[in-house]
């Protein structure tokens, strides 16, 4: 048959491709690895993705001092071992970094609290680039936000490197309830409603419309069990991000493979208690409520 | 009665497709009833069967392990219709040349998985698709390409390499129909 293939109608990085890729992780789990051993334990699995860091959100918190992007040769060494997507971590505002990991090859950019921001007052431009971004949100107005400058998948911020996973859940249903809110509210109210949460009116429109972000919406920040993915799932989240709770448990093997069979069986407690049994330790993580408000990483870029 | 489509739902872009689904039975006039399938027990209750992209080291480990896989061959072997999308098309195929991935040998063609490369290098692109009369939009993601067709139908290349094919009950793309609202490729899998 004729090939009529047209090489100029070919378009990279537009918004379908982006949010595309995003729509390929749903239902998934993305671990967070810091080697390539760790990222094939992941890929084994059956993570549809990994983020390549220099340390996991557990170990940045007690290490301190200015947390920054992976090495570019660590993290090009994690996308050479592994099949699956790899994804990296960008400072908040940090426009270079991120062009850095995109330069290397990285199918996900994260610009993420869990780093210590570069910009007090602006976030990247994330249409100026072909690789797709996700990005942390507390509610509404920082998910709308953050799909108008481009990104492609919102997370959770909940707070990282706790193990806790409260305060996830308190970020995805407020996200939830102030979609439900919407979807009671005229036109008017709704332009109203976007001024007040200074969120750009037509995504407002669009949450409303949809009853959901109109991109793809993962959970992240805390979480630590098969039980705690699974949880997440009910609150509608479209997939689970797990920092230290793999590789921050007694056996990092068993719990990556629990998690991800919790996700897809998160609503059959019967199979849930054969998932989760017999794991060894989780990780032992702090509770949110005992941590100063100096400490919490959610606070940053909003 | 209505259409019974199932959805192989463990992971990737199911709703895309139980979406695209709902609205190419809309335009055939045709009832539907979609299901997602995320364990055993439910294929065999469909007419035809969708199976997503998503990431097909992820697919093949969770519908082995939940025997899903096995339904799924029996459907096809059965003479019902497949459409089976990117990692669908990399777990249909006979051969991935990848160990991690366990393919099911029900569309004679062997695949290299993320051949035309990673996220950066993913594209859309109007394609000419044999039996459709105008291009269809495609958009590939990490996508797969056939290196090795058998006995199949080619129905549309990309640079020289084929994109879509139909084997029988099968109709395999390394491309996402589902990502765009336009359902002629869901109604050539099921309806013709």
């Amino acid at each position: 048959m004729p090939d009529p293939t047209d090489l100029e109608e070919l378009r990279r990085g537009t918004d379908l491709v982006k949010r595309g890729f995003a729509r390929m992780q749903k239902g998934g789990v993305i671990m967070d690895v810091v080697n390539p051993e760790q990222a094939k334990i992941a890929e084994d699995a059956g993570a549809v993705a990994v983020m390549a860091l220099e340390a996991v959100p557990a170990d940045i918190r007690k290490r301190g001092g200015v947390a920054r992007m992976a090495d570019p040769a660590d993290v090009e060494e994690i996308v050479n071992s592994v099949s699956i997507p790899v994804m990296g971590k960008a400072r908040i505002g940090h426009r270079t970094e991120a062009q850095i990991l995109e330069a290397v090859g990285v199918d996900m950019i994260d610009e993420s609290e869990v780093l210590t921001p570069a910009d007090n007052d602006y976030h990247i431009d994330k249409r100026e680039f072909t690789a797709p971004f996700v990005c942390g949100a507390r509610n509404l107005g920082e998910a709308l936000r953050r799909i108008d400058e481009g990104a492609a998948m919102i997370r959770t911020k909940g707070e990282a490197g706790t193990g806790d996973v409260n305060q996830a859940v308190y970020h995805q249903r407020t996200i939830k309830g102030e979609i439900r809110k919407l979807e009671g509210m005229t036109h008017e109210e709704r332009e109203a409603y976007a001024r007040e949460i200074e969120a750009n009116a037509d995504l407002v429109h669009e949450a409303a419309d949809m009853g959901r972000l109109p991109v793809v919406n993962f959970a992240a920040g805390g979480i630590a069990t098969p039980a705690d993915a699974a949880l997440m799932m009910t609150h509608d989240c479209d997939g689970i991000f797990v920092g230290s709770g793999i590789f921050g448990a007694e056996n990092p093997t068993e719990m990556a493979d629990a998690i991800v069979e919790a996700v897809n069986h998160w609503d059959d407690p019967e199979a849930l208690f054969e998932i989760s049994k017999n794991l060894g330790k989780s990780m032992k993580g702090d509770a949110n409520v005992d941590l100063p408000e100096e400490e919490k990483m959610q606070g940053r870029g909003v | 009665m209505s259409l019974v489509a199932g959805v192989i739902g463990v992971q990737g872009n199911v709703s895309e497709h139980a979406a695209a689904i709902e609205r190419a039975c809309e335009r055939e006039g045709r009832a539907v009833e979609v299901r997602e399938i995320r364990t055993a027990g439910i294929v065999p209750e469909c007419d035809v069967l969708a199976m997503p992209g998503g990431e097909s080291t992820t697919i093949s480990r969770l519908i082995e392990r939940e025997g899903i896989a096995e339904e799924v061959v029996a459907h096809v072997e059965a003479g019902k219709p497949l459409l089976a999308t990117c990692a669908g098309l990399i777990v249909a195929a006979n051969d991935a040349h990848d160990d991690r991935v366990s393919t099911l040998n029900v569309l004679d063609v062997t695949v290299e998985r993320n051949a035309f490369g990673r996220q950066k290098d993913s594209f859309e692109a109007p394609l000419e698709v044999a039996g459709l009369e105008k291009p269809f939009p495609a958009v590939f993601i990490r996508a797969p390409v056939i290196d090795q067709v058998g006995d199949v139908e080619v129905l549309a290349t990309w640079d020289g390499r084929p994109v879509a094919v139909r084997d029988g009950p099968v109709i395999a793309t390394s491309f996402h129909p589902e990502l765009t609202h336009d359902d002629r490729i869901h109604r050539l899998a099921f309806f013709e």
